[in-house]
């Protein structure tokens, strides 16, 4: 099996994955990075969702191979020097998670949601933007509060 | 997912020599609808050439007189954030828009979505709606011409599509209504209008993918206001019917999402504009 | 109220490992040289299975093995149960068939396993399953439940003749007919209650490891209940000695009833994994899910009711198909009789009530307890019923239920349940004013003017919670107690660590446990954990389902903390030098009465370990007390929702623009959780309403396979929610509990399906009201105008 390599939160990394692993598996079995889940295999749950040179993507519908070279954010990433990330600790403030499973990807949404859209988030444009998410257990309604809370945050 | 051999061409020619070669050989763009077709195991090439290595070459959005012109490889969150894009045909930024999801719009190619021509896609209908050009390794293709049915393309077998040519047009607006499930096109119904050129195409409603409805066209010519369309139907016949919507279902959409379409278009055709 | 005890909106603490990506799943657990299993599926949904060949899959690469139910025979690996017995009315008794873990003669769904290989990667052992011949017999198949009885249905079990499982009933049936007889007004109703994929994102996994030194087996599963799945996997399937079977159930990624149950994959990677002598794991993916997590409701009803001149409900009768599936599950039998028809008179005195249940089989994926379990269904019955026989009288819906609400306590219902307490007049009164019920009228002419229909529906449900005492469960059939255990061991610092026999899979535990204890004993809470989830560290337990775990799991806690009290109390007397029956507790602290002489309550555990104030012969060293709880009743939380709807009738496209919900929960111990539960309850019977139709088609082939065809309810298919409580006690326990759990998913789609047909002034609709169906019941009944 060839290496593939690339930097995943800030560390470079390398490790064996034949053509048909995917990024997702890379993290998780090659990487031992169990923080990315999978909850579908039609690439709509979102729980898989990473950042891929600064941009979120579905690390379930991605090659590992495809990543060469780039950087990796995950949630285990997320957080600095032992601080939360505000969009982590906003999640938490908010009740924005019952089971867990679902809540990587969702911040790691959230976060890339944050650049691309801004500070001030209103309700519409939150769960517009969660189309590539699911949740099973919050009804979305915490998971809208803590975004608009983590996006004022992360200002 | 079966595995295969990747291959990273760094050049076109070398792409189109690989596909043309190779056994069993998929071009990969995007990934975001042959990945999970993959896993699947609905589809097992045994090559995959990537083009991302070529990326470069392959993307890139040109306002080129009287036309947008977007490489192949343009994501289409580069497309719906397009600053060319939603000045000249906001319609157009508007659709690229509502592909998938955000983290899909992240990774999803133009090329990638009109090579595949799913039924339900939506870029198939800015193409035909707009009455695009579909410029490849091998020449062009004129989008009424390019799509032929399910999944099915005028793409010879070691053909790829490098850039599509948008024309402008005046009037141009795209209405969505979504499979609640896949989130895909039910019906999504592209209109325009360019000088005496009236285009309505529809996706996701036809049994046989994009099409055209002449007789909506023939009626906006008069006016191009959702006023013309009132009273106007489908036959049934020939539309999808599945588990989401019967073909009665489908066929009255698409006079719905025509007429709205039409008042989007009017209304700029960009987002939050169009509501009737 | 402190900060941290009963009524607080604490934080949660097992968020911080969530929110990091550091939570632990099934999944992401794994052993040196553990091996990977595929399932083979049967593609047919009825077929006799004639010859398996697996020699090429045996030599593909990586492959370990290559297992089939003749095996498992081979092995005496018993079969699968339905652990609630219940009798048709003839006396009867219910007609379970045989359920191995892998099919051998016959193939009875599509997604029934036939084969495993078990090799080195996943991959590998997926490229070899392609590779098991498999020889089928097609049999034809029946997906339907209302044709399952049909003469010339395929039969699926021999066992079962018309593949009836039970014809099972309940209530006075002559008093009901008389009631009938003399009814001013009757308002009837076809109803079918959709089947539902429960669809925890977090899919089913399984890893078993056999140490062949010990001859001990451990496993790891996604469970709400893993001495459960102990017991039965021990006792029943006789895969080993309870005491030889460790089952862990780490973190689990959301239940919602589908991981109550014992399933085929945990008995075949435990079995598979002593056969090969090394772990196994198996991780389902959704494809996988859909076609063998166990599905919910699924059931075809025609209900009745009878009314007075004055609008009083006089009798209800229902006749109800419940589609049990090609097997029975764990506690399938149990769903649509004794956690339905026993709810079947809702919030109202009625005084006459009589249900008939047949329960069938299928070939279709077994059905089983999914959030609600039964209650959904009859709530969906009742509060239909109601509201169409409210419009059907002119009556306002609201007076109508607020006429037949009971208003003495407790309340016996001719369907065996015993209300406690309630107050449903305050929590309708409540819900309206929060819904601005009065603005509706000038709402509806708003979106009139914008081409919109609008709709307003009520749900006032009520559901049975705790699925409690032990001795009235047995007497119905239950093959378990329904008690809870609990153990707190107070550490020799004073902290504190709860094991409990509930498992949380998002419910919160660890938080809402812990600011009881905290409360309790008036220490840090973050000086307690809990601990859950593992048949090594946890005595016993029954697990999470049927909103109990604060009523029954939190009560057991309270016991042994009852016990733990009086024993400190032993030991503070000794320390303090005062006599026992001076000593008080009280913040905190011990004090004798009457004097200034305390200890804090760390000075008494560390005591308690020392032993240096007392002898042995005078007391028993340490700290650490049990309990086991079994409930004297049920518990009945009940309330009021209000959905207001606006459809556009161009599309037929509905959407929620305001959600109300008033529960009373009891007393509530961390209401930011509660809250939240009563979201997600909401958002799954708004999905049930709207969006999740499992499709069938006549082959028996699943349609609605993946999120490409099953419409899970997305952010944008939901507003927020106006959530708010009323309070009466549960007089059942000490803490006054009632359970929230379940609430929103069991009022949710009455409340949606009301709020449909009052804007489209048509009862004829079912659920999943999609836009399709929507349109289609507007062009049936074309009695409003359309927009466009």
């Amino acid at each position: 099996m060839p290496a593939v390599s690339m930097t995943v939160n800030g560390k470079a990394v390398t490790a064996d994955a034949d053509a048909r692993t995917l990024l997702v598996q890379y993290l998780r079995e090659g990487l031992r990075l169990t923080g990315t889940h999978v909850g579908c295999d039609t690439s709509q749950c979102g729980a898989c969702v990473v950042h891929m040179n600064g941009k979120a993507v579905k690390a379930c519908t991605m090659f590992a191979w495809q990543a060469e070279g780039a950087t990796i954010t995950t949630i285990e990433g997320l957080a600095q020097d032992g601080k939360l990330h505000p969009m982590q600790e906003a999640f938490r403030d908010n009740h924005g998670l019952q089971c867990g499973f679902c809540t990587p990807g969702m911040i790691m949404t959230a976060v890339d949601m944050v650049n691309r859209k801004g500070n001030a988030l209103d309700d519409k444009t939150i769960r517009h933007e969660l189309e590539g998410n699911i949740c099973r257990c919050t009804g979305y309604h915490n998971i809208v509060k803590s975004i608009a809370a983590g996006a004022k945050a992360m200002a | 997912m079966y595995n295969f051999t990747f291959h990273r061409p760094t050049g076109l020619r070398q792409a189109g020599n690989m596909l043309g070669k190779l056994e069993e050989a998929k071009i990969l763009a995007g990934g975001q609808t042959l990945i999970p077709t993959m896993k699947l195991r609905l589809a097992s090439p045994t090559n995959i050439i990537d083009l991302n290595a070529i990326e470069g070459e392959l993307s890139g959005i040109e306002l080129k007189g009287r036309s947008i012109v977007i490489g192949a490889m343009t994501r289409h969150v580069d497309v719906a954030n397009s600053a060319v894009v939603k000045e000249n045909l906001p319609a157009l930024a508007y659709l690229a828009g509502l592909v998938g999801d955000p983290a899909v719009r992240h990774r999803g190619t133009l090329g990638g979505s009109i090579a595949n021509n799913d039924p339900n896609a939506d870029y198939p209908a800015a193409c035909v709606g707009l009455g695009a050009t579909i410029i490849t390794t091998k020449g062009k293709h004129e989008a009424d011409s390019f799509f032929k049915g399910l999944f099915e393309t005028a793409l010879a077998p070691d053909e790829i599509i490098t850039k599509v040519s948008f024309p402008l047009a005046k009037k141009a607006g795209y209405e969505k209504f979504r499979n609640q499930a896949s989130r895909f096109a039910l019906v999504g119904v592209f209109a325009s209008k360019r000088g005496s050129e009236i285009r309505v195409a529809v996706t996701g409603a036809g049994s046989n993918g994009v099409f055209r409805v002449p007789s909506f066209e023939e009626a906006l010519k008069k006016r191009f206001a959702p006023k013309s369309l009132e009273g106007l139907t489908l036959p049934a016949t020939g539309m999808n019917a599945d588990i989401h919507g019967s073909a009665e279902y489908r066929a009255h959409l698409v006079g719905v999402m025509a007429r709205r379409a039409v008042a989007r278009a009017n209304e700029g055709g960009g987002e939050g504009e169009g509501d009737e | 109220m402190s900060a941290t005890g009963i009524g607080a909106a604490v934080r949660r603490k097992e968020d911080h490992r969530f929110v990091t990506g550091k939570g632990q799943y099934t999944d992401d657990i794994n052993r040196p040289g553990q091996t990977y299993i595929y399932f083979v599926r049967s593609p047919h949904a009825h077929a006799k299975i004639k010859k398996i060949d697996g020699a090429e899959a045996k030599g593909m690469p990586g492959v370990v093995a290559v297992l089939t139910g003749a095996d498992l025979a081979a092995d005496k690996i018993g079969n699968l149960i339905c652990g609630w017995a219940i009798s048709s009315k003839d006396g009867s008794p219910m007609k379970m068939s045989a359920h191995p873990a892998i099919a051998s003669e016959k193939a009875n769904h599509v997604g029934d396993a036939v084969a495993v290989v078990i090799a080195e990667t996943l991959a590998q052992a997926k490229d070899a399953g392609e590779k098991v011949k498999i020889d089928y017999e097609v049999l034809p198949a029946v997906a339907d439940p209302a044709k399952a009885q049909a003469a010339g249905a395929p039969l699926i079990h021999d066992v079962a003749p018309n593949n009836t499982i039970y014809q099972w009933h309940l209530g006075d049936q002559k008093a009901t007919e008389a009631a009938f007889k003399s009814a001013n007004h009757v308002t009837k109703l076809d109803i079918v209650n959709n089947r539902l994929v429960p669809n925890a994102i977090e899919p089913r996994a399984a890893l078993a490891d056999y140490d062949s030194g010990n001859d001990t087996l451990t496993l790891w599963n996604t469970s709400q209940n893993p001495h459960v799945a102990r017991l039965v996997i021990a006792a029943f399937v006789g895969m080993a000695p309870e005491h030889k079977l460790r089952v862990i159930a780490p973190d689990v990624g959301g239940g919602f009833g589908s991981k109550i149950f014992i399933y085929p994959e945990e008995v075949v990677c435990l079995w598979a994994s002593r056969k090969v002598n090394r772990p196994v794991k198996w991780n389902s993916d959704r494809s996988e899910a859909f076609l063998t997590d166990a599905h919910g409701r699924d059931h075809v009803t025609h209900a009745e009711m009878a009314f007075d001149a004055e609008g009083r409900i006089t009798g209800l009768r229902a006749k109800t198909i419940a589609n049990l599936g090609a097997y029975m599950s764990t506690f399938s039998s149990s769903v649509p009789t004794y956690l339905y028809a026993t709810l079947l008179s809702g919030q109202y005195g009625i005084p006459n009530i009589y249900c008939e249940v047949d329960a069938v089989y299928t070939n279709t994926v077994p059905v089983d307890a999914y959030r609600g379990a039964g209650r959904p269904e009859a709530t969906f019955v009742v509060e239909r019923l109601v509201e169409a026989g409210a419009r059907e009288m002119s009556i306002d819906p609201a007076d109508l239920r607020k006429k037949n609400f009971i208003k003495t306590f407790p309340h016996q219902t001719p369907v065996i349940m015993a209300y406690d307490a309630g107050d449903y007049g305050a929590s309708l009164k409540k819900a309206q004013d929060l819904a601005d019920v009065k603005g509706f009228a000038k709402r509806k002419r708003d979106s009139a003017r914008n081409g919109k229909l609008r709709g307003m529906g009520y749900s006032t449900y009520i559901e049975a919670c705790g699925i409690a005492p032990s001795q009235a469960v047995g007497s119905l059939g239950a093959g378990v107690g329904l008690w809870e255990s609990a153990e707190v061991r107070v550490n020799p610092t004073g902290s504190v660590e709860v094991l409990t026999g509930s498992h949380s899979h998002g419910q919160g535990h660890e938080t809402t446990f812990a600011q009881l204890v905290s409360e309790r004993l008036g220490i840090p809470i973050e000086n307690v954990s809990i601990v859950h989830g593992d048949t090594d560290k946890v005595q016993f337990g029954m697990g999470t389902y049927g909103s109990r775990s604060g009523a029954v799991g939190m009560t057991a806690i309270v016991k042994a903390l009852d016990k733990v009290e009086a024993k400190a109390k032993k030991v503070a007397a000794f320390m303090l030098e005062a006599a026992e029956g001076d000593i008080e507790f009280k913040d905190g602290k011990f004090t004798v009465a009457g004097t200034d002489k305390a200890a804090a309550f760390g000075d008494v555990a560390l005591n308690a370990y020392i032993a240096h104030k007392f002898t042995g012969a005078e007391l028993e060293p340490g700290l650490k007390e049990g309990a086991f709880y079994d409930p004297t009743n049920f518990t009945f939380p009940a309330g009021c929702h209000i959905c207001e709807i606006e459809i556009d009738p161009a599309t037929g496209e509905s959407q929620i623009v305001a959600w109300t919900a008033v529960d009373d929960f009891g007393v509530v111990i961390n209401p930011m959780i509660v809250e939240g539960q009563v979201h997600g309850g909401i958002a799954q019977g708004v999905g049930q309403a709207l969006y999740e139709g499992t499709v069938y088609d006549k082959e028996g082939q699943l349609v609605t396979g993946s999120y490409m065809d099953y419409a899970m309810p997305r952010a944008d298919y939901l507003p927020s929610f106006k959530v708010d409580t009323t309070e009466t006690k549960c007089p059942s326990n000490p803490l006054g509990i009632k359970g929230c759990g379940e609430a929103g998913a069991i009022a949710a789609p009455a409340a949606v399906m009301n709020a449909i047909t009052d804007a489209l002034g048509t009862e004829d609709i079912a659920m999943p009201a999609t836009p399709a169906a929507v349109w289609r019941a507007i062009q049936k009944h074309p009695t409003r105008q359309a927009a466009e």
